[in-house]
């Protein structure tokens, strides 16, 4: 049943996510735990709901099994709706032969007809591989008063950094006229977020027109945008402050599950203005054993603890045997570490076992990196993985 | 073998006044994250019944709250799914019920319409002051092994174990497993059987004994339709063997309570992942602790924060554990804040309670000192 909606999001989220290697050769990037119970797509989902906007169009294309599960019919999000909702929008075949997802621009292109049945005013693009709270209500406020054909997010990065991102140069109304991917001489700090909110006439125009180009890499950030500011069309930069990491890689997904940590972390999940919503494992209360020493940590429901935890982010139903310690780690759900073992500086993904007596990684401070090991695997008794070593099964 | 399950939500109200005064039985916040009757809906729900009646007398806002759609127990459903029973008090004078009940037999003929419309074999009934993990369908099985007319679930006790405060209801079995002599007592010393309040009974019976008892003016389920048939009719006790418990006063709720922290609690409550126990999920976040939290031997539930010292402690959903704090034998249920410098024993804190920075509070075992929901102290 369609009703009209004034704004539709469009939720990319068939990345690979391939610097993070052996814990997305089961899963797509979104679908990547986080926090203990939480994946990453909870966080731009979360934002939606919060935001009013209840239409969500997910594209998927790589390994989407766990992450169709996992969205399911969209309840834990409040997203299980008559009218809109969350849907997933897997590739297909047409009238036209059968095509995979070319790019971000070509994933929107084939489900025009998703927004169009929602008679939508505006379509906010977002994806699915990064840590943010943000108001798309605020964003979208902003879109319609400025009168703009396109509103891109943007974010202050350190000049430093700048040529990781795509930067944008603006006028003083925050009206944008010169953007480069990734420049070698950035000048400016003015991040694409990635996130773009599109008046959906214009968006259909120039997403025709770019299917239409065999040179084309159908890609929002190296065509539609360039082509649409080459044209004169109005675009506006929309600057977020707060906390946004991208968590394409090891370090960077590490780094992000430690802010969490803390007497005043760099990102709070305790808000309850603005709750990120995660689907339930059924799963009893954590139990802290008498001789169990818990600090500094992030401890999720179904865990239990017999050693001791520190500095670390444990997800649903983690066990920690006797004398076992966990230290600067990321454990994922069902993670076992049987008595004895020591884990440091690590992630461990879903359903690893690390026997008796073994030794996953080196202490930070002497690490020559993360160690990680990745979904089912399990590390035999007194085994050792070294510092920065890449575990995955065959 | 398909049954719904009626669920008494009020029965034992009154043997736990402090929790009670502003819910009823079935929603007493337990092990962290639960309400009693989660315990009854997940066996149910485990057991394959998916149609389930909740009978409710009085203060029920906090039950149906609790329960909203069902589908946290999987039980929003087209067809059965859970409904709320409120008392059915007719309209006009000499109608049949033109009072709220008093007894589980009048609760049962208030059910009446949701009995003759469920369309199952069996009805499982079933109270909220037990708690333990059951596959019912065993008992369903025995039951037809055992051509019953009535199957009671017992659990045999050491009386001197688990005392409980007051007169329970006793079975007395004989060798082939039925049921020879029911009674209510206070035993204090050796081995009895204690009816956990579960039973099991073929529709068309229960429809039977319903209408027979509307006739004769009966006023007691077990007086009048159980105990009266003990020699005619085939009544037998299954025999639990798990991990029971059962809440009679605040003083069984404290010690219950804190039997959680055994393993053999937690492994038999909650270890079997096909018969998990059910809860309204509130998407907390997960818990946090600082680093200077001491814990040990606690049940922790998400959304708390620790920054102080817990020992053989219970503590609820969104909990907040204060700097320089040392909480001991105590269960705070949800929200409570406890300050900084604070110390606890033996403290039941209902939701929202509040203790202020440098308090220092105890009570004993046998008399755990109660602060009331929303009271700052």
């Amino acid at each position: 049943m369609f009703r009209k909606k004034e704004c539709v999001a469009m939720l990319l989220a068939g990345g690979q996510g391939s610097r993070l290697y052996a814990l997305t050769k089961k899963t797509a990037k979104p679908s990547v735990s986080f926090g203990g119970k939480y994946r990453i797509i909870d966080f731009t989902l979360s934002n939606c709901v919060n935001s009013g906007v209840d239409t969500v169009g997910v594209l998927t294309q790589y390994q989407p099994l766990q992450l169709n599960d996992y969205i399911g019919n969209g309840l834990p999000w409040d997203l299980d709706r008559t009218f809109g909702g969350v849907k997933i929008l897997p590739p297909y075949q047409g009238q036209n032969g059968a095509d995979w997802y070319r790019g971000t621009a070509n994933a929107i292109w084939q489900n025009m007809q998703f927004i169009d049945q929602y008679q939508a005013d505006y379509v906010l693009i977002l994806s699915g591989d990064h840590i943010y709270k943000m108001d798309y209500a605020k964003m979208l406020d902003f879109h319609k008063r400025s009168g703009a054909d396109c509103t891109i997010a943007v974010i202050d990065v350190p000049l430093s950094e700048a040529s990781r991102f795509g930067i944008m140069s603006t006028r003083e109304d925050g009206s944008i006229f010169k953007f480069s991917e990734k420049p070698k001489n950035p000048d400016s700090t003015k991040a694409s977020m990635g996130i773009y909110i599109f008046n959906r006439d214009k968006l259909r125009r120039y997403l025709a027109a770019d299917n239409e180009d065999p040179e084309s890499s159908n890609d929002f950030g190296k065509n539609i945008i360039p082509t649409m500011l080459a044209a004169g069309e109005k675009m506006m930069a929309y600057p977020f402050t707060g906390y946004w990491k991208d968590v394409g890689t090891i370090d960077s997904l590490w780094e992000a599950n430690m802010d969490l940590l803390g007497e005043s972390p760099a990102l709070s999940l305790l808000d309850e203005g603005w709750r990120i919503y995660s689907r339930h494992e059924a799963a009893p209360p954590q139990f802290i054993g008498t001789d169990a020493c818990v600090q500094n940590s992030s401890i999720t429901a179904g865990c239990e603890i017999l050693g001791t935890v520190k500095n670390s982010v444990l997800g649903t139903g983690v066990t920690v045997g006797p004398g076992a310690v966990v230290e600067d780690s990321v454990l994922m759900n069902g993670a076992t570490v049987e008595a004895g073992a020591t884990v440091r500086y690590s992630i461990l993904d879903a359903h690893v076992t690390v026997g008796r007596g073994a030794k996953v990684g080196e202490p930070r401070s002497t690490a020559a990196g993360i160690a990680v090991v990745g979904a089912d695997c399990r590390i035999p008794a007194g085994e050792t993985v070294a510092a920065g070593a890449m575990i995955s099964d065959s | 073998m398909n049954a719904a399950g009626l669920i008494f939500s009020n029965i034992h109200d009154r043997t736990i006044p402090e929790l009670t005064r502003i819910r009823t039985m079935a929603s007493i916040p337990f092990g962290c994250r639960y309400r009693l009757i989660d315990f009854a809906l997940s066996n149910m729900v485990n057991s394959d019944i998916t149609s389930v009646g909740v009978i409710t007398h009085y203060n029920y806002q906090s039950l149906m709250d609790h329960i909203g759609t069902g589908k946290d127990w999987d039980l929003a459903r087209r067809s059965g799914g859970i409904k709320i029973l409120p008392p059915f008090v007719a309209a006009y004078e000499n109608a049949v019920a033109n009072k709220l009940y008093a007894s589980r037999l009048e609760a049962l003929l208030g059910a009446q319409n949701f009995i003759n419309r469920c369309g199952t074999d069996f009805i499982v009934l079933s109270d909220c002051d037990s708690i333990l993990n059951i596959d019912l369908k065993d008992v369903m099985r025995a039951h037809i092994r055992n051509d019953a007319y009535l199957t009671i679930v017992t659990k045999e006790l050491d009386a001197a174990k688990f005392p409980g405060t007051r007169p329970r209801d006793l079975a007395e079995i004989d060798a082939d497993g039925r049921v020879t002599a029911l009674s209510r007592q206070k035993v204090d010393s050796g081995i009895v059987n204690v009816c956990a309040n579960i039973m099991v009974i073929r529709r068309q019976d229960l429809q039977k004994a319903l209408d027979d008892s509307l006739a004769h003016g009966y006023s007691s389920f077990h007086r009048d339709v159980i105990g009266q048939n003990l020699n005619e009719k085939r009544i037998f006790a299954y025999r639990y063997d798990g991990w029971y418990a059962q809440i009679d006063s605040l003083e069984t709720y404290f010690s219950t309570s804190m039997s959680l922290l055994s393993e053999e609690a937690r492994r038999d409550l909650f270890g079997d992942p096909n018969r998990n126990i059910y809860t309204k999920i509130r998407n907390s976040a997960p818990a946090k602790y600082t680093a200077d939290a001491h814990v040990s031997n606690s049940l922790v539930a998400d959304g708390c924060v620790v920054e102080g010292t817990v020992e053989n402690s219970i503590l609820f959903r969104g909990v907040h554990i204060g700097k320089g704090t040392v909480v001991r034998n105590s269960i705070l249920l949800q929200d409570t804040v406890v300050g900084d410098h604070v110390q606890l024993n033996c403290v039941i804190a209902d939701k929202n309670a509040v203790v202020r920075d440098d308090r220092l509070l105890s009570g004993h075992e046998t008399m755990p000192f109660f602060i009331g929901k929303g009271i700052s102290v």
